[in-house]
């Protein structure tokens, strides 16, 4: 009993911790984690449609679902390299990055557009 | 033209045929299933013995040596009405009049000579052509040739002054003339108008030196040439020589030099030695093929030989030499043809046939038989006729009958050497009783005509033998019919049925598999002899159409068929039932062949083990094999099971939440612009990447509604280049913003 109250007290204290560390985090990459929150959510809701109704069109489901996974994918190379403490991307400057991720969206959504029949 | 030789063949085809049959009733032999039981009942294989196949072979070699006997022997038919009936089909007139004179001339020709009443629009008809030519200055010879001959049968009246026009314009021809045709119609012109007109002196000037001229084209071998330019010889030319030649004998003015005559005899002879023989014993004369357009086949060529040789024959003395056979080999050609289906050959046939009939040479004698078939029930007289080739009566004359010898053996004849008696009356020779020695089947007699005033004997030609296939038919008595189910190991009788094969029979007989059926009878010549006939088969049909045939064997007369059905249970498929019995027994010369139905067996045979043959397919009614099938109706896919409308649209919904979610945030975050750049420039390119990429967006909207992917790409090429123009411009400017921040 002891240590069942020391676990939950471990996970609560765990918890708080990695919340204030993330509340440290810069304004942007929040802004990016949210977008690839969004994108994974949508996918969550085209795979319970589908899981529900069948999957008939199934090219349809599957450019709705790559689609949004794509999207964040790329969402994430974007805070990859756009983030200041990664050395790995230090001379890189974070507009380059930017116009990458916009260029590699189009040209997934146009592939997306076709793939949706 | 080898059409011809095949009508020829015809006329021998009674011989062939009976080759025929007999060497189809020795491949029937191998059907047969040996009367011992040598099968071993398990196979069921049918063997040939050594002695069997023997037997065959020798039977064949009889064949041949039949066959030798066959050649020779045909019948040759004198014109009868049917060339009559066949004349009045094939020349007609086509829009009321001929297409030529040639043809004009043909027609009344084979009307004039067949005795036919010429139909009134035929001479009409003949006779306006006839004048057009005749009154016309441009017509050439040939044309007034043609004229001139068709005239001489319709008998038009011609002025005196176009008369006049042709012998002169006739004797120019003659003289101007080089090649054998412009000899040809320019002296046959000058004979016809010199029958046709009243004047009656019309000679021709030069008479020898034109003899020479046309002499001259002629050749070694007794052809002629049709000019000498051309070394191309023909028989065709050989007899419009002789023709031309004969004309300028008889419109000579003084005798002609002997010795030109008797050279044109030499001609004759030598001619004659070219003559081509068939091996029914016709002659003919043919050319060899070498141009297409002037080839004659052998009927024109023979009936062009034949009128130069009769009308030489008709204007000189003295005799041409000619053995007799050659000119009836040549008659027995043109009747061998029986009735041409081209007028032109008609007209070659009856002309040439025309000239044989009345000739200065010899003339023909023609054996025929109204019928070579003779019934011994009817109690038939061998009737037998001898005229020339129409079918004109002969002179006093004696038909002998040498030999009769059964087709089969060549035994002695059957029948002593005697004469047939004359009837007046019809005009035939019978002979009445010659059948108390001659039993049913087919015969070669051997005939002789032998004519009775020896001044015939100059003028008509008879031929040595002629051979005629004869049938002699009769009825066959059929007798001690019975069918008997005996059983196998005892060779017991079990049931006996006695059969009435000439009446109804519905004998109603059962067997099972370990018994035996046993049918026989005797089959009887009307002189009592054994007789084989062609067909001798037993039928057994069963319910579901199965068939087997079984060939009935004979020894002597005795005619027996033995069924054991231990061995035939696989044949038959192990099928028990009901099986329709149907006896054929038949041949060309039995005048009661019979195809009767016996009755019925009923057959029990044991159960057929798992890998027993099946028995064939039963031929399907080929209409209903090739008629239409059933229609099939096309069953499309259904159609996939869709969600209702308003779990779609509610999960529509349930997706935008995301993105409302994704707002909310981004409001809690606290996003601004404040790092929008406030430089006009900048601005605008800034301004103008966010509608760039919106339009991008739009496009792709448009894309998903309507567009094709070409559209597409096409579009997204240039917005892409804009976006790529302006995007540069405002990050790079933020860029440059940031490291001026960073530095400082």
């Amino acid at each position: 009993m002891a240590r069942e109250k020391s676990s939950k007290d471990n996970a609560q204290a765990l918890f708080h911790s990695l919340r204030s560390a993330y509340a440290a985090t810069p304004v942007n990459l929040k802004i990016i984690d949210l977008y690839v929150g969004f994108a994974v959510f949508t996918a969550l809701i085209q795979v319970v449609y589908m899981a529900s109704v069948g999957s008939f069109p199934f090219n349809s489901f599957l450019s709705g679902v790559l689609s949004c996974v794509g999207t964040a994918v790329l969402a994430v190379c974007l805070r990859i390299q756009v983030n200041k403490e990664n050395k790995e991307f230090k001379d890189l400057p974070p507009e380059r990055a930017f116009a990458d991720f916009v260029l590699c969206n189009l040209v997934l959504h146009l592939v997306i557009m076709n793939f949706l029949g | 033209m080898d059409a011809l030789r095949l009508i020829q063949y015809s006329s021998r085809n009674q011989c062939v045929l009976s080759v025929v049959l007999h060497i189809l009733e020795l491949c029937a032999r191998p059907l047969d299933i040996p009367k011992t039981a040598k099968t071993s009942p398990q196979k069921g294989r049918i063997s040939l013995t050594f002695t069997e196949m023997a037997r065959s072979l020798a039977g064949f070699l009889v064949l041949v040596l039949v066959a030798s006997i066959c050649e020779g022997s045909s019948l040759f038919q004198p014109i009868s009405d049917s060339h009559r009936s066949a004349a009045l089909e094939l020349f007609t007139l086509d829009h009321g009049s001929f297409e030529s004179l040639e043809e004009t001339y043909e027609a009344l020709r084979t009307f004039q000579i067949l005795g036919m009443e010429k139909k009134p629009d035929v001479t009409a008809a003949a006779c306006r052509f006839i004048s057009e030519t005749v009154g016309s200055s441009s017509s050439t010879p040939k044309d007034l040739f043609y004229a001139l001959k068709a005239n001489s049968i319709a008998e038009c009246k011609i002025h005196e002054k176009a008369s006049k026009g042709i012998i002169s314009s006739l004797n120019a021809a003659v003289r101007g003339a080089s090649s054998l045709l412009d000899f040809y119609y320019s002296v046959g012109g000058l004979v016809l108008i010199k029958d046709q007109s009243t004047k009656a002196d019309i000679h021709l000037a030069d008479a020898e030196g034109v003899f020479r001229s046309v002499k001259a084209l002629s050749q070694s071998d007794g052809r002629w040439r049709y000019s000498s330019n051309n070394p191309e010889s023909s028989a065709f030319a050989a007899g419009i020589a002789l023709e031309t030649l004969a004309g300028i004998v008889s419109l000579a003015s003084s005798e002609l030099d002997q010795s030109l005559i008797s050279t044109l005899k030499n001609d004759i002879s030598k001619l004659f030695d070219s003559i081509e023989k068939y091996d029914d014993g016709t002659l003919y004369f043919n050319d060899k093929l070498v141009d297409g357009h002037e080839y004659q086949g052998p009927l024109s060529t023979t009936s062009s030989v034949l009128r130069g040789l009769t009308a030489f024959a008709a204007v000189t003395t003295g005799n041409l030499n000619l053995p007799g056979d050659k000119i009836l080999g040549l008659a027995k050609f043109f009747l061998g043809i029986g009735v041409p289906g081209d007028a032109k050959d008609f007209f070659y046939q009856i002309d040439a046939l025309a000239c044989l009939e009345s000739n200065r040479v010899s003339i023909p004698l023609i054996l025929s038989l109204p019928s070579t078939v003779l019934s011994l029930t009817k109690k038939d007289s061998l009737k037998v006729r001898v005229t020339t080739v129409f079918g004109s009566n002969a002179p006093p004359l004696a038909v002998k009958l040498v030999g009769a010898f059964s087709s089969g053996s060549k035994d002695a004849s059957l029948v002593a050497s005697q004469e047939l008696k004359f009837d007046q009356v019809s005009g035939l020779h019978i002979l009445n009783d010659f059948s108390k020695s001659i039993d049913v089947g087919s015969y070669t007699f051997v005939f002789e005509v032998v004519l009775q005033e020896p001044e015939d004997e100059k003028v008509y030609v008879t031929g040595s033998q002629t051979k005629v296939p004869i049938f002699v038919t009769g009825h066959i008595k059929i007798e001690n019919s019975e069918i008997v189910i005996l059983d196998s190991d005892l060779g017991s009788i079990e049931s006996q049925k006695k059969l009435d094969l000439a009446g109804k029979n519905a004998a109603s007989l059962s067997a099972n598999h370990l018994q035996k059926l046993r049918l026989s009878f005797q089959l009887t010549t009307p002189r009592g002899h054994a007789f084989k006939p062609h067909q001798a088969f037993l039928k057994l049909r069963h319910e579901s159409e199965v068939e087997h045939i079984f060939v009935v064997e004979n020894s002597g007369k005795q005619f027996e068929l033995v069924l054991n059905f231990l061995g035939l249970v696989e044949k038959f498929f192990y099928l028990s039932g009901k099986y329709d019995m149907e006896l054929t027994v038949g041949d060309a010369i039995m005048e009661n062949s019979l195809l009767v139905a016996i009755g019925h067996i009923e057959l029990d045979l044991p159960e057929a083990p798992e890998k027993a043959p099946r028995p064939p397919p039963q031929p399907v009614d080929p209409y209903s094999r090739y008629g239409p099938k059933a229609e099939i109706t096309h069953i499309f896919r259904a159609p996939e099971k869709r969600p209702p409308q308003e779990l779609s649209l509610a999960f529509l919904g349930l997706t935008i939440l995301p993105l409302l979610g994704f707002l909310i945030g981004l409001l809690r975050l606290g996003v601004n612009m404040r790092n929008f750049p406030a430089k006009p420039v900048p601005a605008t390119f800034g301004v103008l990447f966010h509608v760039g990429i919106g339009a991008v967006l739009l496009l792709y909207v448009f894309f998903w509604l309507k567009l094709d992917l070409f559209q597409t790409l096409k579009t997204l090429g240039f917005l892409g280049v804009f976006l790529v123009f302006v995007g540069h411009g405002v990050l790079s400017h933020l860029a440059a913003a940031s490291a001026k921040l960073k530095s400082a």
